[in-house]
């Protein structure tokens, strides 16, 4: 018995050979062919759509100099060639807004991005998405894009544009812009919240949690919604229209707690999205995070002149998930991602 | 003090929350493409049953309860605390009526019950799923009506009052299922 252990243990191929005794691994994919032809088929009607509606397809890399800077987002390493550190994409925006300065007018892409958070039921950390920019529109154009879209490919649930702070007084009674920071922590806190002293004073974590813990549960499930101009400390790259209140021009298409696509009216000036970086990072370091180097290529692109657009990023998985009415994002990809199981 | 953090959370994890001990009854990932994560659960106060929701940060961290379930035999009650003995350890620990609850109402003694003990304190008692159980009381059986489904109350020697069919005599041995309250069978003597 110990000799054949050792002669394995000697063999090139050691460590290579999975031991006879374990099981062998599930070959077939996890979804079946019939929703894997319903996908190919989702993906030639959203080509179709933006062929009609005239915007380009383009393809960015996937390996990216820099990762993203938003706190909520992790990037996975690689190792560069060249010794230098390379970012799997989080998203396709940068590069995307490089070809917009560019001069490339409408562009879309379907490509993978990639995420390092645990999984779920509605995530994985490779997953597709759909990412699209229209120039000269604001993000009510592009909501009304997205409803275009959503019609061409069958979607089943009628879409209705709701303000964020309307949703948030009818399910909190608060409104988002305005309610001091005091008042959000204690209605978090009567709803079960149990946050440290200084989460508490955290309006950017406080109105994280008003999202995605009291209003999206609020929202009736038979229907999607466009929820549009969020709080500005919900910016991220949004442009921010003053007034009283502030909001930022941002937008996401929900169905109950599933966020299914994320939009902007994009901020187009060099030095404002510089400042969004550095804030970004600012909170990396509050949080302590590890802090990202900021994108010089994206930013002198803006110098250049990035025209006025809005852009959106659609989860494609998820959005298919809907379609087909499945509860797991493993059952409409050919094959879940293997480092989180 | 050891700890859970919340990306340990799954269903069944004893934490104390509010100096309560809690079974985590369900964990769900709240996770906004643009935002911080939070872990929302249901959890069960194990010493009230009552069921909350709580949403925590993704990544913030609880105390761990320090819950045993131990299998001990019902010894008897003193009118103040109800004795059990530890079947491995033979330690013999003492439950007041609070903690021994509805559990109570079908122990009469010799009974293998799982007492939950916090920090080694008995703060549960689930009696075993059956029990044997004489009827004290109950109105005179009605010989041979098997078939009409009618019920009637019986009182056992323990007190307890269990719906019984209307053919069952005062002084019979039932098999009641502890889980329900509800009669099983007749019992045969031992």
């Amino acid at each position: 018995m110990s000799t054949r252990l050792e002669q394995k243990k000697n063999s090139p191929l050691a460590g290579l050979r999975l031991p006879s005794s374990s099981p062998r691994p599930d070959w077939r994919p996890s979804a079946d062919l019939a929703t894997l032809r319903r996908r190919a088929g989702l993906l030639g009607d959203l080509r179709g759509y933006f062929a009609q509606t005239g915007a380009m397809e383009v393809e960015t890399p996937l390996i990216t100099p820099y990762g993203s800077t938003d706190p909520a987002l992790t990037s996975f390493t690689v190792p560069g060639v060249q010794g230098n550190t390379g970012f799997l994409q989080t998203s396709p925006e940068y590069a995307m807004k490089r070809l917009i300065a560019a001069g490339s007018g409408d562009i879309y892409q379907i490509c993978h991005a990639f995420r390092r958070e645990a999984h779920s039921p509605l995530h994985q950390e490779e997953f597709s998405l759909l990412e699209w920019y229209r120039v000269g529109l604001d993000h009510h154009g592009l909501m009304d894009d997205v409803m275009g879209l959503l019609n061409v490919i069958g979607f089943p649930l009628a879409v209705e544009k709701a303000s964020y702070a309307a949703l948030c007084l009818a399910a909190t009674g608060l409104d988002p812009h305005l309610a001091p920071t005091a008042a959000l922590a204690d209605l978090a806190r009567s709803r079960g919240a149990l946050f440290d002293q200084a989460s508490q004073q955290d309006r950017v974590l406080l109105l994280d949690w008003f999202l995605g813990c009291a209003i999206m549960p609020s929202l009736p499930q038979d229907r999607a919604f466009l929820i549009y101009d969020f709080p500005v400390e919900q910016c991220a790259y949004a442009r921010v229209r003053p007034g009283i209140p502030a909001v930022a021009e941002r937008f996401e298409l929900v169905v109950g707690e599933v966020e299914l696509a994320n939009g902007f009216h994009e901020v187009t000036l060099a030095s404002e999205q510089r400042a969004r970086h550095l804030g970004e990072n600012a909170r990396r370091q509050a949080l302590g995070l590890p802090m990202q180097a900021i994108d010089e290529a994206l930013l002198a692109a803006l110098q250049a002149g990035l025209p006025a657009c809005a852009g959106v990023a659609l989860g494609l998985d998820r959005l298919l998930m809907l379609l087909l009415d499945e509860r797991e994002i493993r059952r409409v990809i050919a094959f879940p991602s293997q480092t989180g199981v | 003090m050891a700890t859970y953090s919340t990306n340990q959370f799954k269903p069944g994890l004893k934490i104390i929350l509010d100096a309560d001990p809690y079974n985590i009854v369900e964990n769900e990932m709240v996770k906004p493409g643009k935002g911080q994560a939070f872990n929302r659960v249901r959890v069960r106060n194990l010493r009230t049953g009552r069921v909350i929701e709580r949403t925590f940060k993704s990544g913030d961290s609880v105390e761990a309860a320090d819950i045993v379930e131990a299998e001990m035999q019902y010894l008897y009650s003193d009118g103040e605390a109800w004795h059990f003995m530890n079947q491995s350890t033979f330690e013999q620990i003492q439950a007041s009526h609070a903690v021994v609850g509805d559990a109570g109402q079908w122990l009469k003694g010799q009974e293998l019950c799982s007492v939950m003990l916090w920090n080694g304190e008995p703060i549960g008692v689930t009696p075993p799923n059956f029990v044997i159980l004489k009827i004290t009381r109950t109105d005179p059986g009605m010989r041979g009506d098997t078939a009409t489904g009618g019920t009637k109350p019986a009182t056992m020697e323990t007190g307890a009052v269990v719906k019984v069919p209307l053919f069952i005599e005062e002084g019979s041995l039932l098999r009641i299922d502890t889980r329900t309250g509800e009669y099983a069978s007749r019992a045969k003597e031992e």
